[in-house]
C-alpha cells in the first residue's frame, strides 16, 4: 500500500516537474547568458560586446543592455568565438545581417571618410586661421624702438618741468 | 480658471516682448532716453507674467488637476509632491515654459544688476534677449501650449516615466536650462555690440559675469545628468556621447572657449571679433540643441515625444535668431578694431590654443552628432556614431589642451618665455611625471592611456598649485607677506586656480575608476556568496517591498571583509503602477577608496537571480573635481571686478604740479 | 566686406537646410535592412501547435511571398493582423507565419482568437532566425521574389496605407518579374 501510495506521489511529482520543465523549455531564453568556460575565449567575447551597438535601445552596448536582443546577440558572439571566429568575423557575422549600423564604432570607409578625418581637418584648418591671423598681425611686437634725441629732450622736460 | 490665468498672463508676456524688443532699439538707435527706459521695466513686467504662468502650471500640476491636458498626460495622484512639482518641467510644453523663465529671468536680472551698464547697450542687450522671448512665446502659444484643456477629464493622470522619479533626476533640467538660456545673455551682448558697432574691453567686463554664471549652471546641470545616469541606470556608466548629450556639452565646450577668449578682450583689447562670434555660436549650440531634442530628428533616450510642426517651427526661429545674427556679425565685423598685438608665446597665445582646441573639439562633438543625418540624407547610407569615436576624437584633441592649461597662467602678458615658465613648473613636472610613472611601474593594470591620465591629471592639480604659489611668492617671501598676497588676490585668480584643480581632479577620478574597475555577472541562489575587489557579497534573497507609487523588488546582499561584517546592499527592481517601464536601483557603498555597487537582475525561474556587482575606485574624486570646478566658478564671480563696471565720472580738474589726479577706477 | 566673415552664415545655411530636409525625410528608427537583394537564410523550424507543418527556407523558393514575423505578446501585432487576414484571404500572395522568441501555447491560442492567415508557420523558439533575418523588433514584415532573395523589409505594424502602396506593389511587380522570365 504504502508503495503505491510512493509511486502515486513519485508520478504527480513527476508530471508536475515534467509540465514546468516543458512549460520552460518552450522558451528559452536565459536570463543571464552563461560566460564561456574558456576565460581568453570569454574575455575576448566581452570586448565583442563592448563594440556591438544594442539596437533596442539607446547608445548603448550589448555588454551593457539588458534588452532580449541584447542577450541574444551575446550569446550567438560567444558561439561564434567559441566555433573559432576571430573577433572580427563575429563582428562581421552581426555586420552581415544588420548592417553598419550595429557597430558603436563607425567603420573606416568611403562613406565615412569624412567623419574619420573630419576633426584632423577641422584642426588644421583652426590651426591656419590661427596662423593666418598672426602673419597679419606685423611681426614688430614690442620690439623696442629707441627714442631720437628730440623725444629724449621733450621726455625730459616733461618729467622734469623745473629744470 | 489658473490655467486659463496662466494662459493670459503668457498672452501678455507675448505683447510685452514685442514691446521690449522694438521700442528700446529704436530708442537707443535714435538716442531717446525715454524710449530707452521702457526696457527695464518692461523686463521686470515679462518676467513677472511668465513667473504668473509658471505658477499657474505648477499648482495645476500640485492640485492634480487633470483638467489641464499637460496635467493629465504627465502626472498622478500618487506621485509623491515633490515628483509633481518637478513633473512641471518633465515634458515637452512644461520645459518650453521653464525655458522662457529662465530667460526672462535673465533679462530681468540685468534690468536689476546691470546699473553699471550704459543705459544704451542695456537697452538694446534687453530689446535682443526679448526678440529670442518672443520666439518661444510664439513657439509656446502656437504649438505647445501648457494650458491647454481636456474636454472629458480623466480620473486619473497617466503618470510619469518613473526614471524622472528621482532627486538628482528631477532638477537637472533647471540647471541646464539655467546653463544654456543664460548664454542667451552672452549673445545678447554681442548682438547689442555688433547693432553698436563697437567692442571695448568694458564690453567684455561686462559680459563675464553672465556668461560665468552660465557656465557654472551648466556645468552643475551636466554632472547631476552623469551622477544621475551613474547610479540610476545599472552598471555605473556617466557618459554615453548619446546626442541629447553632446546637445549639453556642446555649449559647455563653446562656453568654456567663451570665458577664456573674454578675458583677452578685457586685457589685451583684442580678438575681438573672435569672441563676439564665439559667443553667438555658443547660444546657437544652445538653441541647436533645443531642436534636436524636440523635434525627433535623431533619437535619444532624451527625446521628447516628437512632432514635425514643431520641429519645423524650432528649425525656422533657428534660421531667424541665428543666421539673423551671424549675417550681422559678417556685415559688422569689419568694424571691430583690433588692439594689443602679441606674440605666439604668451599667456593671449596661450589662450589663442585654447580656443582652438575647444573650438575644434566642439567641432568634433557636432560632426560626430550630426553625421549620421547628414549621411542619411546625402546617401541613404545608415551608420551610428557612438562612445568610440568621440573618445577616439576627442581626447586627443583635448590631452595638448590640458597640458597647456598649466602654462597659460606662467606665461606674461604680451611676449613670454616658454622655458622660463617651465623653470618655474619644474617641481609640478616632476611630481606629476612621477606619480604616474610610480603608478605605471606599481599598479598592475596600467595603459599608456590611464599613465597619460593620471599625469595629464596630476599636472593640471600640480601646475594650478605651482601658478598660485608662484603668484603669492611661497617660499621666496616671508610667510605673513604670501598669506597676504594670497587674502588680497583677485578672486578671478582664485577661481581659475580652483577650476584648473578640479578639472584635475576629475581626471584622475575618471581615469583610475574606468582603468581599475571591476565587474563579476552570474546567477546567484539565495546563500551564495561572490567576491569582488576584496569583498564577499552574500547574497540573503528577495523581498517585495511597496512604495508611494510602486512595487519594489529589493534584494538583501551582506557584505564582509576578510570575515568581518561590513554593510548591507539593498538594489530594487521597481515596477510602477502607471508606468510598464521598471526601474532598478543599485545598492551602493561608498568607501574611502571607491564605490561598492550591487544590481539585481531578473529571476531565472529556478530559484536563482541574475546578479551583478562592480567596484569602482576613486569615483567620488569625479563628483569631487566637478564640485571643486563648479566653486572655481562661484568664487569668480564674487570678483569684486564684476561688480565694477563703467569708470564713475571724473572730476576733470587740471593736474597742476603737486596735485594727485583723482583716483582711477580699480581694476588690473 | 571681409569674405571670410561670411562663412559662419554660409556653413550654417548649410546645416539649417540639412536639418529641415532631415525633418522630411529621414526616419532615425529605422534601420534598413542589410539584407536587400540577398537569399533568405537557411533554417528549417518545427510548426507551432495546432498548425499542419513547419516552415522551411525551401518554401520561399518558386513563388513571390510574404514571411511576417509576430509574436502574441507583441501588441502592435495584434493591430495589424487583421490586414494579414485579408491578405491570407485574398490569396494574391502567400503569406508565412515566423513565430519569434514565443511560447507554442500563446501563439497557437492567439492563432486561433484573432485568424490564421499564414500557409505555414515556424516557431522560432530562441530568436536565432529571426537574427539570420536581421530581425530586431516585431512585427516585421519581409517580401521575397520567386529566386527566394529578400526584396523588402517594411519595420513596424503595417497599416493599410502601407499594404496598399509598398508592400503589395512591391509583391505585383516581382510575380510580373517571374512570369516575364518564366515566359522566356
Amino acid at each position: 500500500m504504502q508503495a503505491l501510495v510512493r509511486l502515486w506521489t513519485g508520478a504527480i511529482v513527476a508530471l508536475m516537474m515534467g509540465f514546468s520543465v516543458a512549460a520552460h523549455a518552450q522558451v528559452v531564453t536565459e536570463i543571464i547568458d552563461p560566460p564561456l568556460e574558456d576565460p581568453v575565449l570569454e574575455a575576448r567575447a566581452q570586448a565583442v560586446h563592448k563594440l556591438i551597438r544594442c539596437l533596442v535601445c539607446q547608445n548603448q552596448s550589448i555588454h551593457d543592455s539588458n534588452a532580449g536582443l541584447a542577450r541574444d546577440l551575446r550569446i550567438i558572439v560567444r558561439d561564434r568565438i567559441a566555433a573559432g571566429d576571430t573577433n572580427d568575423q563575429a563582428i562581421q557575422y552581426l555586420v552581415d545581417r544588420y548592417g553598419d549600423w550595429v557597430l558603436l564604432k563607425p567603420p573606416l570607409k568611403a562613406s565615412t571618410i569624412v567623419l574619420w578625418l573630419g576633426p584632423f581637418l577641422i584642426l588644421l584648418l583652426a590651426g591656419w586661421f590661427a596662423w593666418a591671423y598672426f602673419r597679419a598681425a606685423p611681426s614688430q611686437v614690442a620690439k623696442a624702438v629707441p627714442l631720437t634725441e628730440e623725444e629724449q629732450r621733450r621726455l625730459a622736460e616733461l618729467l622734469d618741468p623745473e629744470a | 480658471m489658473i490655467a486659463e490665468l496662466g494662459h493670459f498672463a503668457l498672452i501678455l508676456a507675448l505683447v510685452v516682448a514685442v514691446v521690449q524688443g522694438t521700442v528700446p532699439l529704436i530708442g537707443a538707435q535714435t538716442r531717446s532716453a525715454a524710449w530707452i527706459a521702457v526696457a527695464r521695466p518692461a523686463a521686470n513686467a515679462q518676467f513677472a507674467f511668465v513667473a504668473i504662468a509658471f505658477a499657474a502650471l505648477t499648482y495645476s500640476f500640485v492640485v492634480s488637476d487633470f483638467s489641464v491636458l499637460a496635467v493629465a498626460k504627465n502626472s498622478h495622484t500618487l506621485k509623491p509632491l515633490m515628483y509633481k512639482i518637478t513633473g512641471v518641467w518633465g515634458n515637452h510644453e512644461g520645459s518650453l515654459l521653464l525655458w522662457i523663465l529662465i530667460l526672462t529671468l535673465f533679462g530681468a536680472a540685468v534690468a536689476w544688476f546691470g546699473t553699471n551698464l550704459p543705459p544704451g547697450l542695456r537697452a538694446r542687450v534687453l530689446a535682443v534677449q526679448s526678440l529670442i522671448g518672443v520666439g518661444f512665446l510664439s513657439f509656446i502659444l502656437w504649438t505647445s501650449n501648457p494650458f491647454e484643456r481636456v474636454l472629458e477629464v480623466p480620473f486619473e493622470g497617466n503618470g510619469l516615466n518613473p526614471l524622472l522619479q528621482d532627486p538628482g533626476l528631477a532638477f537637472h533640467p533647471p540647471f541646464l536650462y539655467l546653463g544654456y538660456v543664460g548664454f542667451s545673455m552672452a549673445f545678447s551682448f554681442a548682438v547689442a555690440a555688433l547693432i553698436e558697432g563697437r567692442v571695448d574691453p568694458a564690453w567684455a567686463r561686462w559680459v563675464r559675469p553672465w556668461t560665468l554664471a552660465a557656465w557654472t549652471f551648466l556645468t552643475i546641470g551636466i554632472v547631476l545628468g552623469s551622477w544621475w545616469a551613474y547610479y540610476e541606470l545599472g552598471w555605473g556608466g556617466f557618459w554615453f556621447w548619446d546626442p541629447v548629450e553632446n546637445a549639453s556639452f556642446m555649449p559647455w565646450l563653446a562656453g568654456t572657449a567663451l570665458l577664456h577668449s573674454a578675458v583677452v578682450v578685457e586685457r589685451r583689447d583684442t580678438l575681438k571679433s573672435w569672441t563676439i562670434l564665439l559667443a553667438i555660436l555658443t547660444f546657437s549650440l544652445s538653441l541647436l540643441g533645443t531642436f534636436i531634442v524636440r523635434s525627433g530628428i535623431l533619437t535619444s533616450v532624451h527625446a521628447f515625444a516628437t512632432d514635425p510642426e514643431r520641429g519645423y517651427f524650432i528649425l525656422g526661429f533657428l534660421v531667424l535668431v541665428i543666421g539673423g545674427s551671424l549675417i550681422l556679425y559678417a556685415v559688422r565685423a569689419p568694424l571691430l578694431k583690433s588692439g594689443g598685438l602679441f606674440a605666439p608665446v604668451s599667456r593671449e597665445g596661450a589662450l589663442v590654443l585654447n580656443n582652438l582646441l575647444l573650438a575644434t573639439a566642439t567641432a568634433t562633438v557636432l560632426l560626430g552628432t550630426l553625421y549620421p543625418l547628414m549621411l542619411d540624407l546625402f546617401t541613404g547610407k545608415k551608420v551610428s556614431v557612438g562612445g568610440p569615436f568621440f573618445e577616439a576624437t576627442f581626447f586627443p584633441i583635448m590631452a595638448p589642451l590640458l597640458a597647456a592649461a598649466v602654462f597659460g597662467p606662467m606665461l606674461p602678458w604680451k611676449r613670454g618665455d616658454l622655458m622660463g615658465a617651465f623653470q618655474r613648473l619644474r617641481v609640478a613636472f616632476f611630481v606629476s611625471a612621477g606619480i604616474a610613472l610610480a603608478v605605471w611601474a606599481f599598479v598592475s593594470g596600467s595603459s599608456w592611456l590611464s599613465t597619460l591620465g593620471i599625469a595629464l591629471g596630476a599636472w593640471l592639480v600640480a601646475g594650478s598649485f605651482a601658478s598660485l604659489a608662484e603668484r603669492i611668492k611661497l617660499l621666496r617671501a616671508p610667510l605673513t607677506d604670501s598669506l597676504s598676497r594670497a587674502i588680497n588676490m583677485p578672486r578671478a585668480a582664485w577661481g581659475m586656480t580652483l577650476a584648473h584643480t578640479g578639472l584635475g581632479i576629475f581626471l584622475l577620478g575618471g581615469t583610475i575608476m574606468l582603468t581599475w574597475q571591476t565587474e563579476s555577472i552570474q546567477v546567484m541562489r539565495p546563500g551564495e556568496t561572490v567576491t569582488v575587489a576584496g569583498y564577499e557579497l552574500t547574497f540573503q534573497g528577495v523581498g517585495n517591498i511597496p512604495g508611494p507609487n510602486y512595487m519594489a523588488e529589493r534584494a538583501l546582499f551582506s557584505v564582509s571583509r576578510n570575515g568581518e561584517p561590513f554593510t548591507n546592499l539593498l538594489p530594487e527592481k521597481r515596477a510602477y503602477v502607471s508606468s510598464s517601464m521598471a526601474t532598478t536601483e543599485a545598492g551602493i557603498k561608498a568607501t574611502w577608496a571607491g564605490d561598492l555597487y550591487a544590481v539585481i537582475g531578473d529571476a531565472d525561474g529556478k530559484g536563482g537571480w541574475a546578479t551583478r556587482f562592480f567596484f569602482k575606485p576613486f569615483v567620488h574624486w569625479m563628483w569631487i573635481g566637478a564640485s571643486v570646478m563648479v566653486l572655481g566658478g562661484v568664487v569668480s564671480l564674487t570678483d569684486r571686478r564684476h561688480r565694477v563696471g563703467a569708470p564713475a565720472q571724473r572730476r576733470k580738474t587740471a593736474i597742476g604740479p603737486g596735485q594727485a589726479p583723482a583716483p582711477q577706477m580699480a581694476g588690473e | 566686406m571681409r569674405p571670410m566673415a561670411y562663412m559662419p552664415p554660409v556653413m550654417f545655411a548649410i546645416v539649417a537646410v540639412a536639418l529641415a530636409l532631415g525633418l522630411l525625410i529621414v526616419k532615425p528608427k529605422e534601420i534598413p535592412s542589410a539584407l536587400i537583394g540577398q537569399p533568405v537564410p537557411e533554417f528549417d523550424l518545427p510548426s507551432v501547435v495546432g498548425t499542419p507543418h513547419g516552415f522551411s527556407n525551401a518554401d520561399l523558393i518558386g513563388n513571390v511571398s510574404i514571411v511576417n514575423v509576430f509574436a502574441s505578446w507583441c501588441l502592435p501585432c495584434r493591430a495589424e493582423h487583421p490586414l494579414w487576414v485579408e491578405v491570407g484571404e485574398g490569396g494574391l500572395v502567400p503569406v508565412y507565419g515566423l513565430n519569434y522568441k514565443d511560447s507554442q501555447e500563446n501563439a497557437s491560442k492567439w492563432l486561433a482568437d484573432f485568424g490564421d492567415p499564414y500557409t505555414s508557420i515556424g516557431a522560432d523558439l530562441n530568436g536565432r532566425v529571426g537574427v539570420d533575418f536581421g530581425v530586431y523588433g516585431v512585427p516585421e514584415t519581409f517580401v521575397i521574389d520567386g529566386q527566394g532573395f529578400i526584396q523588402l523589409k517594411f519595420i513596424g505594424p503595417i497599416d493599410r496605407f502601407a499594404l496598399e502602396n509598398e508592400i503589395l506593389p512591391m509583391v505585383q511587380e516581382l510575380q510580373a518579374l517571374m512570369v516575364a522570365e518564366g515566359a522566356e
